[in-house]
């Protein structure tokens, strides 16, 4: 049947089972490629979208259970307070390698400094556990949320003139 | 890894590596090519030797180079290497800007098509991102190909002006009279240079004259990573594509017998059941479907030979083979007379389980099969190898198979493979129209291509102070080389399981030699990072540490006593062991180790702080990490390497294990295949020797000395010695 959901302030319309995933509603139906897909079973968190603002694992949610809710994903989150200081600090402390789960990470960051604007070391452990990335880069995520927190630019690199 | 490609490639003249001064012009054995982009502006690369190589004609358009300049003034970098998140996309891109004077700002990536004569890495021979080998490969290839442009370039600009090129100087793309006023971009002036000669001599900036190379620069790819614009292979989307999902028997090597498709095909969105010989494939509107449709099918299987296989057999199997005769690597003096003379001896077992490499994006590919053509969107670490296979299931010729590359989202050597690129054109071609075909986390565990599953004796012979007289490492395993690179598979010899089998020590007599035991057939062993060297650090360093302990001696002093012929060795261990605060008091339960390594041209010494709890288990808490890569060309993608390596092998050492029962790989997921977490992360501290060495590989080797630190932590922490990983916690609980 058809479901009507709200992402990032936009109705989408999309015609498929209630328990068919909203991360493959995103990515597949309605063309949204930058939520990730990793486990499919909550596991690892690349899938992470805000569901009226709480991270929650895409992969396990179904279509049918968002109908009346807010969505947002990677594509708009610069457009929050939160996450602009996020992205900003993940460019500041180049964070990434692969970048296939940073959505996740970010999606996780921005929510968690949105509802904590000054976390410690255990309230990020908590909130960033679910999100797994295998090239390694916890030691930058944790720098850069509390970058983002302080509303540090990071130390780091001398710019040789950042691509927009 | 591939050291033998190494030395043949420098018989030929390809290896480029101690070259930072290099006044002297382009690179033995190199062409070069210019031409007219389509767009108009100048085209320009440089490729390695082949007999039939002929530089492209005057005017013609040819899309293979490493840096396109259109009139429009855009400057476009195309990649040899591929990236997964090394790093490599913006070394490579400083190399050229370096010589070519522009900001990595001012230009763009592209990622290469499939084409060895034009991105063959100069070290390996053909078009692969493996090996840590990126960096050594391209240091001087790409700044000579940034030169020759810059000098052509700044020759078409004096031309203009009727004045010498000496009296010409760049800045960020724009030639300047430097007497006068006048100025020239690129763009205004990349007609003019397309029609001039390609220089046959260029000179190369000095170490000292350096802006780019050697300080610390954003990476090219990571606003894109940032914003979720990236696009993975598993992005594409192509006009009238379906998505697919497949299930390959659960038992290695075992066919599929037959599928009942009718429930699959009633849920809604699943437009086709797909089988193959040994998988089966739901084509669908969309993942969600598919995945539905295949939960659906009723499989049967035929399990074949292998059903009732165990890694307990597997491992006995190697156990055996650890008393045969081995293929001898890497030796010096007699170790067999020294080891009869020695006044005791120390025999140690090691093992290292099968692994899985987990890639955060799992396997995928989308191919459009056609009557004429084939195209496959796809993330590669081997792009002519997705091209030959694509070709050969298909039948057609290679130059009607256009692979399209993308960002990796990792590669940890998994996608130095291509089973799953010709599983995916095998589906295809049942298709009509494009078909992307995602593997699930499930699927990407329980078929991977393994790291081998190695066995290894160890035996010293020691002196009256403890010190080795006589050192013989004998590692048991499969092949990979035999597989996967069949032309450097000599004598019966693997080189990669003998690499750094005796570490960088100076042992007057040792011999490191190798059994070749191959798994059941249908369970592939392949590439993992760190290759070869990660296998071996961590037996050698474990065992050198229980030969230091055995001796009464300190674990760095033991190793610094061996090292008198190895002084960037011994200077990381110095390095690592100072700013760890090394011989300092732990508290209980606590416990620091060292590890040492060469490989991949670099030297790298850990020093890992562990606790270990009652229950046995082990948390890190901070590795300090000393590293002499050489010439660096990113300081910042160094430490990003190390770091990473460093989370990757963790992972290794406390949780990875694949494990077989009846056939099949019992892990399936990330709840029983842990990766490490961030409330699991280290503190790494990162302390890079400052050099002018020739540049040394930074992909893989802190991977490998993290697993013997940390061993050699818990045995300082318990005084439990551990020979197997992943680390075993239960043996570890206090008594």
């Amino acid at each position: 049947m058809a479901y009507t959901v709200d992402i990032n302030g936009t109705p989408h319309t999309v015609d498929v089972d209630g328990d068919i995933p909203l991360l493959w509603v995103l990515r597949d139906v309605i063309g949204m490629t930058g939520t990730k897909f990793g486990c499919g079973a909550g596991l690892c968190g690349a899938c992470t979208v805000h569901i009226d603002g709480v991270a929650t694992r895409s992969c396990i949610t179904s279509i049918d259970s968002v109908s009346k809710k807010q969505i947002t994903t990677i594509e708009a989150i610069g457009n929050t307070p939160a996450g602009e200081k996020i992205q900003k600090a993940w460019l500041g402390r180049e964070v990434v390698q692969c970048g296939y789960c940073q959505s996740g990470q970010i999606m996780s960051a921005t929510a968690l400094l949105a509802s904590n604007p000054h976390p410690n070391d255990a309230d990020i452990d908590n909130a960033m556990s679910g999100n797994i990335c295998r090239c390694g880069t916890y030691v930058r995520i944790r720098a850069a949320i509390k970058d983002a927190a302080n509303g540090n630019d990071a130390p780091g690199n001398d710019n040789h003139g950042r691509r927009g | 890894m591939l050291n033998e490609y190494l030395a043949r490639a420098e018989a030929n003249g390809g290896a480029q590596t101690n070259n930072t001064q290099n006044e002297s012009g382009l690179s033995r054995r190199m062409f070069l090519r210019a031409g007219v982009a389509a767009g108009g502006g100048l085209l320009l690369g440089i490729g390695l030797p082949r007999p039939d190589a002929q530089a492209a004609p005057d005017g013609d358009f040819a899309p293979d180079a490493f840096i396109r300049i259109g009139r429009d003034g855009h400057i476009a970098f195309i990649m040899p290497q591929i990236e997964m998140g090394q790093g490599t996309y913006t070394s490579m891109s400083m190399l050229i800007a370096e010589e070519l004077e522009v900001d990595l700002a001012q230009t763009k990536f592209e990622h290469a098509p499939a084409n060895d004569k034009l991105y063959g890495n100069p070290l390996i021979g053909f078009q692969v991102t493996g090996g840590s080998t990126s960096v050594r490969a391209f240091f001087t290839p790409l700044r000579e190909a940034g030169a020759v442009a810059r000098t052509m370039l700044v020759t078409a600009a004096s031309k203009r002006w009727g004045i010498d090129p000496a009296q010409c100087h760049v800045e960020k793309g724009v030639v300047i009279d430097t007497a006068g006023n006048r100025r020239l971009s690129y763009g205004e002036i990349a007609d003019d240079a397309a029609k001039l000669p390609v220089p046959s001599k260029v000179a190369l900036k000095p170490t000292k004259d350096f802006k780019l190379i050697g300080t610390p620069a954003h990476r090219v790819d990571s606003p894109q990573k940032v914003n979720g614009t990236a696009q993975f292979g598993i992005d594409t989307r192509v006009p009238g594509m379906k998505i697919a999902t497949v299930s390959a028997c659960p038992v290695i090597g075992g066919k599929l017998k037959s599928v009942d498709d009718s429930a699959a095909l009633t849920v809604k969105g699943v437009r086709q059941v797909v089988r193959i010989d040994d998988a089966v494939a739901v084509v669908a509107d969309h993942m969600g479907a598919a995945l539905k449709g295949l939960k659906a099918l009723k499989i049967t299987w035929d399990e074949g030979p292998n059903a009732h296989v165990s890694t307990e057999d597997i491992v006995a199997e190697l156990a055996a083979a650890s008393k045969k005769d081995g293929v001898a690597g890497d030796k010096a003096g007699d170790a067999a007379a020294a080891m009869k003379t020695a006044a005791k001896t120390f025999e140690a077992v090691y093992q290292a389980p099968f692994l899985a490499h987990t890639t955060m994006e799992p396997l995928n590919c989308t191919v459009h099969v056609r009557a004429d053509r084939c195209d496959v969107w796809v993330g590669s670490q081997v792009m002519s190898r997705a091209q030959a296979t694509a070709a050969e299931v298909t039948g057609l010729p290679l130059d009607k198979v256009s692979v399209h590359n993308h960002l990796l989202g990792g590669g940890f050597g998994r996608r130095l493979e291509v089973d799953s690129v010709t599983q995916a054109v095998r589906i295809a071609r049942q298709v009509q129209g494009p078909v992307k075909i995602i593997w699930t986390r499930e699927e990407d565990i329980q078929h991977d291509i393994y790291r081998p599953y190695y066995y290894d004796v160890l035996t010293a012979g020691l002196d009256a102070s403890g010190k080795p007289v006589s050192f013989h490492h004998r590692t048991v395993g499969s092949s990979i080389v035999a597989r996967w690179a069949p032309p450097v598979f000599k004598n019966g010899l693997d080189f990669d399981a003998v690499e750094a089998g005796a570490g960088p020590y100076d042992f007057p007599n040792k011999l490191v030699d190798w059994v070749r035991q191959e798994p059941p057939q249908g369970l592939t062993t392949g590439w993992w990072r760190g290759v070869g060297v990660t296998h071996n650090a961590f037996m050698v360093e474990g065992f050198v540490d229980e030969l230091a302990f055995a001796a009464g001696k300190d674990p760095i002093d033991y190793r610094r006593a061996l090292l008198d012929k190895a002084p960037r060795a011994k200077a990381v261990l110095d390095l690592a062991g100072e700013k760890a605060g090394w011989g300092k008091t732990m508290s209980k339960g606590s416990g620091r180790g060292v590890a040492l390594i060469f490989g991949f041209g670099t030297y790298i010494a850990q020093v890992a702080e562990v606790a270990v709890d009652k229950d046995g288990t082990v948390s890190v808490k901070r590795v300090v990490c000393a590293v002499d890569c050489g010439t660096v060309v990113n300081p910042d993608t160094v430490k990003a390497q190390v770091e990473g390596g460093i989370i990757y092998g963790l992972t290794a050492a406390l949780y990875g294990e694949i494990t077989l029962k009846n056939g099949r790989v019992e892990q399936s997921n990330f709840d029983n295949y842990q990766a490490l977490r961030i409330n699991e992360a280290p503190e790494i501290e990162v302390h890079i020797v400052d050099s002018h060495e020739a540049p040394g590989g930074m992909g893989e080797p802190s991977t490998s000395a993290i697993m013997p630190a940390v061993v050699n932590a818990v045995y300082a922490a318990t005084g439990k010695r551990l020979r197997k990983l992943p680390i075993d916690s239960a043996q570890l609980t206090a008594s």
